[in-house]
Parts: structure tokens; sequence; C-alpha cells
């Protein structure tokens, strides 16, 4: 009998996964992004016929084509690695989670992949509207097949719509709707495509900075930078908005992870939000009050309590209410969740022994045992490490103090840029243009800290509450996964470094002129303009 | 509609939609195949140029199906993903690495500063479309032949070995290239995806000379392809089979059983005749009547035959992957599948089929009104690998 997890294999096949998820999160966000704001540029240029604006529309494109291929190349292997690696995690939850990937491919995924054909090759081929429906479709095609790689992901944060079924020993959907238009889905949802439009503003006001700085193509980097702005400042707006959501949403169905966001180890009435702390050494144990606090911090009094729950007073969970329990707040302990987990999974072992000797009183009998402590079920397999329940907290900490502080920040930024192009300064500002080229990597780590965030935050589960991350895991070799890593890494670290140099040369090159053609096009349109009035 | 149809006739409907995706993706892969005849049709670089990019307006269509497929076989059958992806590591990761190296090539080739070269990014091309043909093939051969895995659902209960499926042998699927007849399969795709290029690129780019090497190259592939698909046939024709009895959900060996599946389906087997048919007439048409139009035959009958080769495969109670470490465990379209719910709500979903179809077909139809010349590579105003 074997008697403990191979973690080695389980950290490497986490390691595989995020590694491919940061890289294929590099590219994604911009594409999302970028993808509406070519659209609403190419609108632009079909309104007014101003070759300025096609010029630009072709230059934003040529940035979205260069990114949009390698998310594609990474986007193919996270759909696989949950197959490959997480092989338990495939079975006990594919009856939910297949369904959303699916949908993916067949509603979005073609929509998307089909159009940006038009896109790129049917410049002379398609009528100008036509051309600008497919970049629209595009643009939709590109969200839609976040909505639904999202919405999965979600589920998997808030498990809803579904029963467990002893005979086959999985979850089973019962109802499509919840899993699509669950808080965590609708939260999840938003706010990444917020955030991720919100990059793209900040990538095309840097790179807009760099042509106002080196004072070249400056109509193009200014209309570019306006735009930007504009797009930028709304959806991080909205950003901020979805993401009060979220720790709402959090708050309430993931406590465990909320208390890991603001280290929060004792729950308390009226909780303060530490807006700037460092956490000193923390082993996972919650018993060691000490060890658990912060070497420096600075506190909103009250404030955790109104994010979580639009309520100054309302009392916040820590890491040690959870773990041991608080009959007060009606928290159960986590010992008390890891045996009521083990019933259920000794249950499923006598229902299926049940079974085959056909005994139906007895199949009844461990039945009502699974359905009683169902939510429980992933606990059992804590028994022997009850502490593992916890995240890792400075990671989740810090991971989303930076990415709130940074979405605060960009809102400021967009309003300087604005505010710099109303007084008509923007060009001459030279320390906001170097400041805005800084931006970009900063939008990068916000975006990537969002998702660390989120995915730490959970552990150790994948299924929250149902099935823990040593239980989803493939039965591999770890040095088979340790090899894949490796090779992963070494390729999608060289594609990175021809993606970037391909596009720094292309920025570097600049928009392309506009033709005679499209001078002469113009003239005559206005031309033809006159003549009818 | 769907929710008043039994959990079997569920599971036939997705069977035949994973038996489409699959014909589907293979016709397509004469973007793989033509990916490794770029310097045998393509001597000048405008001549190789042209090729790629005739290639590279349809390659995303590939792969968008591919990974539509790899969904839509999650979604319907789930024990086959975490069984087989899962068990036969190597083999999927391999696919899935020539399968990243392809995304990024075309648009990098001929990029400035894409740090590489061109002819890196030409070699990844032909790796992805020599290794994801050959790896597929012999992927589904395994359908036939089998794979040392087992299947315990009961081991979840097992706390610390909960694993349900697991591969039986160190070698997580390489063993398959042990077996003859997989291979087979893998090098018959293989020719087939590069009969299929050659068929595209002489419809595609209008060039004597590529013209002229393409009817060369098209014997050179075209023997080839009928000396290893035959093989596989007749093999198959005559060996035993996995049987699946419905009566007691148990897994046995049959004699002839995939001949029999094609006497007791007689409309499959008229399809995979056709389908042959088609195939060679396609080639047919190139060789001795100097058409450019075989594409459209071979790629037709492509289809019919790969569909037919999954009918066979996963219908008249046949496991369709299945297990020679215990039969018992083998996977079947009834054993493996997701439940009468998320079946009956993907059947709506996969109503949005034809209207898929329906704009593929629209966007290639404005793409694809004249065949490329040389003269198309040096526009202004287009997009150009």
């Amino acid at each position: 009998m074997i008697d403990t997890f191979d973690y080695s294999l389980i950290d490497w096949s986490r390691g595989q996964f995020a590694l491919t998820a940061m890289y294929h999160w590099i590219f994604v966000p911009l594409t999302l992004g970028l993808g509406f704001l070519v659209a609403i540029m190419e609108s632009i240029y079909v309104k007014t016929g101003d070759p300025e604006w096609k010029r630009i529309t072709k230059f934003w494109m040529t940035i979205f084509g260069i990114n949009f291929a390698i998310g594609v190349a990474t986007g193919i292997i996270l759909e696989f690695e949950f197959g490959t690696n997480w092989s338990n995690y495939s079975w006990f939850v594919g009856d939910i989670f297949g369904a959303p990937l699916a949908i993916e491919g067949i509603m979005a995924f073609f929509l998307e992949s089909t159009f940006i054909a038009i896109m790129f090759f049917g410049w002379n081929k398609v009528s100008k509207k036509m051309h600008l429906l497919a970049s629209w479709l595009t643009a939709f095609g590109a969200s839609l097949s976040a909505l639904w790689i999202l919405v999965a992901n979600a589920w998997m944060q808030l498990p809803v719509g579904m029963k467990f079924n002893p005979d086959t020993a999985r979850n089973e959907m019962e109802n499509f709707w919840d899993v699509l238009l669950s808080p965590m889905a609708v939260s999840k949802f938003t706010h990444t495509i917020a955030s991720s439009y919100m990059l793209a503003a900040l990538v095309v006001i840097g790179i807009s900075a760099w042509f106002l700085l080196k004072k070249r193509h400056l109509v193009f980097a200014k209309r570019s930078m306006v735009l930007a702005s504009v797009f930028g400042l709304i959806t991080a707006l909205f950003t901020i908005l979805t993401g009060d959501y979220s720790a709402k949403v959090i708050a309430q169905h993931q406590p465990m992870k909320f208390a890991a966001f603001e280290g929060l180890n004792i729950g308390q009435r009226g909780a303060p939000l530490i807006a700037l702390g460092v956490v000193s050494s923390t082993p996972e144990d919650p018993n060691n009050e000490n060890l658990k606090d912060f070497a420096f911090k600075i506190e909103i009094p009250n404030f955790l309590s109104y994010m979580a729950f639009s309520d100054f007073n309302a009392f916040i969970p820590g890491i040690k209410d959870l773990m041991e329990g608080n009959p007060e707040h009606n928290i159960m302990s986590a010992a008390e969740k890891i045996s009521r987990g083990k019933l259920a999974i000794d249950a499923l072992a006598e229902y299926k022994l049940a079974k085959e000797s056909n005994n139906v009183e007895k199949m009844a009998e461990a039945r009502a045992i699974i359905d009683k402590n169902i939510q429980y079920f992933g606990y059992g397999y804590f028994i022997d490490n009850p502490n593992s329940l916890v995240p890792n907290m400075a990671t989740t900490f810090y991971s989303f103090h930076i990415m709130v502080a940074l979405g605060f920040w960009f809102i400021v930024f967009f309003g300087i840029i604005l505010l710099l192009v109303y007084k008509n300064k923007i060009s001459t500002s030279k320390f906001w243009l170097r400041f805005a080229i800084i931006n970009i990597p900063l939008a990068y780590i916000a975006s990537q800290s969002g998702w660390i965030t989120a995915e730490m935050g959970r552990q150790p589960w994948v299924i929250q509450d149902l099935m823990p991350t040593m239980t989803a895991v493939s039965k591999l070799d770890a040095n088979a996964v340790i090899t894949t890593f490796i090779l992963f890494a070494i390729i999608f670290t060289s594609l990175l470094i021809a993606e970037l140099s391909i596009m720094f040369r292309t920025i570097k090159n600049g928009p392309k002129p506009v033709t005679e053609a499209e001078v002469m096009e113009k003239a005559h349109a206005e031309a033809e303009e006159l003549h009818n009035s | 509609m769907f929710e008043n149809l039994s959990i079997l006739a569920l599971q036939q409907y997705w069977w035949v939609i994973i038996s489409i995706l699959a014909s589907a993706l293979v016709f397509l892969m004469f973007v793989q195949g033509g990916q490794t005849l770029i310097y045998t049709l393509g001597k000048t670089e405008n001549e190789r140029s042209m090729i790629v990019n005739v290639l590279g307006h349809k390659w995303e269509l590939t792969f968008t199906t591919l990974v539509t497929f790899g969904g839509a076989f999650f979604a319907s059958f789930p024990l086959f993903y975490s069984t087989s992806f899962g068990g036969a590591y190597w083999v999927w990761m391999a696919i899935l690495l020539a399968f990243v190296i392809q995304a990024v090539s075309y648009e990098y080739r001929s990029k400035p500063s894409n740090v590489y070269g061109k002819r890196t990014f030409e070699i990844m091309l032909f790796l992805n479309g020599a290794l994801g043909t050959i790896l597929i093939g012999t992927a589904v051969g395994t359908f036939f032949n089998g794979s040392m895995f087992s299947v315990e659902k009961g081991n979840l209960a097992q706390v610390y070995d909960s694993t349900i499926s697991r591969w039986q042998t160190p070698f997580h699927g390489l063993e398959a290239v042990l077996n003859w007849h997989n291979v087979a399969l893998g090098l018959a795709v293989f020719f087939l995806a590069r009969i299929l290029g050659i068929l595209f690129i002489v419809n595609s780019i209008n060039s004597k000379p590529i013209f002229d090497r393409a009817v060369k190259q098209m014997w050179y592939n075209a023997l080839p392809f009928l000396v290893f698909f035959l093989a596989f046939v007749v093999n198959l024709l005559l060996k035993d089979g996995f049987a699946y009895d419905p009566a007691t959900g148990t897994v046995s060996m049959v004699n002839y059983k995939y001949f029999t599946n094609f006497i007791e389906m007689p409309l499959v087997a008229v399809f995979f005749l056709a389908g042959v048919v088609l195939v060679l007439f396609g080639i047919i048409k190139l060789l001795f009547m100097s058409s450019n139009k075989g594409i459209w035959f071979t790629g037709a009958g492509t289809i019919l035959a790969v569909f037919s080769l999954f009918l066979v495969a996963g219908f008249n109670n046949t496991a369709y992957y299945p297990s020679t470490y215990n039969l018992q465990h083998s996977l079947t379209i009834q054993n493996s599948s997701s439940s009468h719910y998320t079946l009956t709500a993907m059947s709506y979903v996969s109503l949005f089929v034809p209207v898929v179809i329906a704009y593929i077909y629209w966007v290639w139809k404005s793409l694809n009104k004249k065949q490329m010349t040389e003269a198309d590579l040096n526009e202004n105003n287009t997009h150009v690998y």
C-alpha cells in the first residue's frame, strides 16, 4: 500500500501547466483588446475614408497577427494538458468541464480563425464593409472563446449545477445555465476581459509614446494614443468594478483564498484592508500565530469587511478560523470536513462492493452517506496532512496586492494622458511619454499577478472542495513530466525571443507610408461627395 | 428534440460527430502534406513562397479542426480523454510539440528579424507535416489494435492511489510503433496528406513548373500510399476485432470483427468503397488527365473513407479503444461517454456546425476567386507570409 503522494510528480505537473498558462497569457490579453481597438480604428477609416486611419489600422493589425499566432500555439497545449497531466480530473469532471471547451471550439474558435483570414488577406478581395465586419467578428470571436474557457475555470473555483454519480465515479451536469451564469463565471469573465482590454490600451499607448519621443509618425502616434486612452480609461474603470465584484464572490465562496489574499490569520469583525505590507516568515502552521504576521503593514480600518460583504462590521474568517472552526460564526473545522469527506470516500468504496455483490440495500445506504457528505468529498484526501489545506500565503498576498495597486495606478495614468492630450502637451511631455513605455511591462505584471492570485490562492484544490490537486494528476513518472517541462520551456522561450524580436523590428520600422493610390482614392471620394452636394 | 433520445442514440450521434471531425481533419491535413513538399515542388524562392502562402491561408482551419476535435472528444467521451492522453503520454506530447511549432512558422517565416531565419521555420513546417500526420495516424491505428491500459473507477476511493486510468507499460504510448499495423496506418495517412497537398497546390497556384513537378511527385507518393493503405485495409479485414456484448457488457475477441462490421453495416461499406474510388480518381485526374481539379475528388473520398473507418471502429458493438491489458477495461461508446444531460446540451450546440461550415465556405470562396501567381507575392496591399 502506498501511503504518500508523489509530490515531485504533482509539483512538476503543476509547474508544466503554470508554464504553459503563463506563456499563453503573455499573448492572449493583448489580442483580446487589440482586436477591438483595431475594429474601432477600421470603423473610423470606413466612416471617414481617411487613408491615415487605414494605415493606423494596418499597423496595429500586424502587431495583432504576430501575437495571435503564438497565442494559438500555446493554447492548444493547454487544452490537451487537461488530459495528459490531469487524467483523474478529466474523468471526475469531464462531464461538465469538457462542454465549454467543445463549445469554445465550435462557436468561437472557428469564428475567430475564419474571419481573421479576411482581415489579413481580404483587403482587395471583399468590400470595405465586409472587411470591417470580419474585423469585428474576429474581435468578438476572441472574446467569445475567452468566455467559454473562463466559464470552465470559474466552475473549478465554484462547482455548481452538477451531481455526483457513484456508479460512474464522477460529477454529472444537471443544469447548464447554472454553470454558465454562476456568479463566479460572470465575475471571472468580465474582470478578465476588461483587464485584457486595458492591457492592450497600455501597450498601444506605450508604443505610440515611443514614436512621439522619436518624433516619427506623429499623426499616427497621437491618434492611436487618444483612442487607446479613452478605451483604456473606460475599461480600467470596468476592471475595478468587476474586480470589486470578484472579491465579493470569492469572499463568499472561497473564504480560505480570501483570507490568504489579506494574510488574515485570525478572523475579526470590521477587518482592516492591508494597503501595503511585508509578510514575515510563514511556515504553513495555522497554530503558530507569531509566525503568521507582518513585518510591516499599513492598514485601512474596516475596509476589508466592506470589500467582502458591503458591511463595515462584517466578520471575515481568518485562516485559523477556517482550520480550527469557529462555532460562533458557524464555521466548521477542517478536521470535521476531513472526517466527513473521508466518510464519503469510504462510502464510495462500500458502494462499489455492494454493487458487485448486487446488495441493493447496502448500495442505498452507501449512497445516502455519499449524498450527505459529498460537498466535503475532497477533504477526505487530507486525512494525514490537514495543513496542506492552507494556500501559500505570501505568494497570494503579494500577487493580489500588486494587481490591485497597479490597477488603480492605471486609472490615474489614463487620466493624466488624456489631460495632456486635452491641453495639447502630450508631444512635449517627455517624462510621461517615457513613463508610458515603462507601463507596458507593468501591465503584463498586473495581468499575470491576477492569475497567480486566482490559481495559487485556490490551492490545494483543482475543484474547490471536491478534488485536490494531488488526486487529479496523471500517473506518470515524475521524470517524464520534467522532460516535457524542459522541452516546453525551451520551445516557448525560443518562440518568445523570435516574437519579441519581430515585434521590436516591426515597431522600429513603423507603419507603412500611405500609398499614392490610397491618397487618390480619398481625393476621388471627396470629389464625388462635392459633386453630389 | 434531443432530450427525448435514448442515451445510446445520443452516444451514436456523438460518435458520428467525432467521426465527421476526424474525417474533416484528415482531409485538411493537405496543409501538413503540402508543408513536406515546399522544397520538392518549389525550386525558386518565389515558388516556395507561393506554396507557403496558399497553404498559409488554410493552416488555421486545420488547426482549429484539431482543437475542436479534441474539445468535442473531451465533452462527449471524457474517459477516452483521461485514459489515452494521460496514458499514451509521449505520443500525444510529440503531436502537441509538432503543432506548436507550426502555428508560428507561417507568420514568422518571412518577417524581418525573426532570429532563426526563413529556413528554420520551413524546417519546422516540414517537421509538423511529417510528424503530425504519421503520429496521428499511428495513434488512430491503436483503435484497432489496442493498448496496454487499465481503468478502475473504484480507485478514486483509495486516498493515496486514486488514479482511475493507468498505462501498464513504462513506454507510455511509444510501444504503439512496435505494431506494424499501427505504423502502416500512420504512413498511409502521411502519404495521403502529401497526395492531398500536391492536389491542393496545383489547384491553387498557376505555375507550369510546379505543375510538372507535381505530376512526378504524385507517382512517388501515390504508390507508397497504395502499398501502406492496402496493407492496412487487408489486415483490418482479416484480423480479429474487439467485440462488445451489450447484454453482458463484456468485451471479447471475435474473428473477422471489422470485416463483419462492413457486412452488417452495408451503407458504411458503400461509403468506404466510394471513398477509396474517389481518392484514386482524384489521383488519376492529375496523372492521366492533366487536370488540377483532383483535390475535390480525393478530398471528398478522404472524408468518406476516414468517416467509415471511424464508424467501423466504434459502431456495431465494437470497442473503439480496446485494452489488451484487460479486455474488460476496453472503452466503448457506451461506457466512456458523458451523461445524457451533457450529450443533450452538446447536441444543441452541434446545430451550429452547419452555420460554421457555411461561413467557412463563404470566406474560402471570396478569398480564392483565382489561382495565385508570382505577381501576387509582390502586391502591396495584402499580407504575405
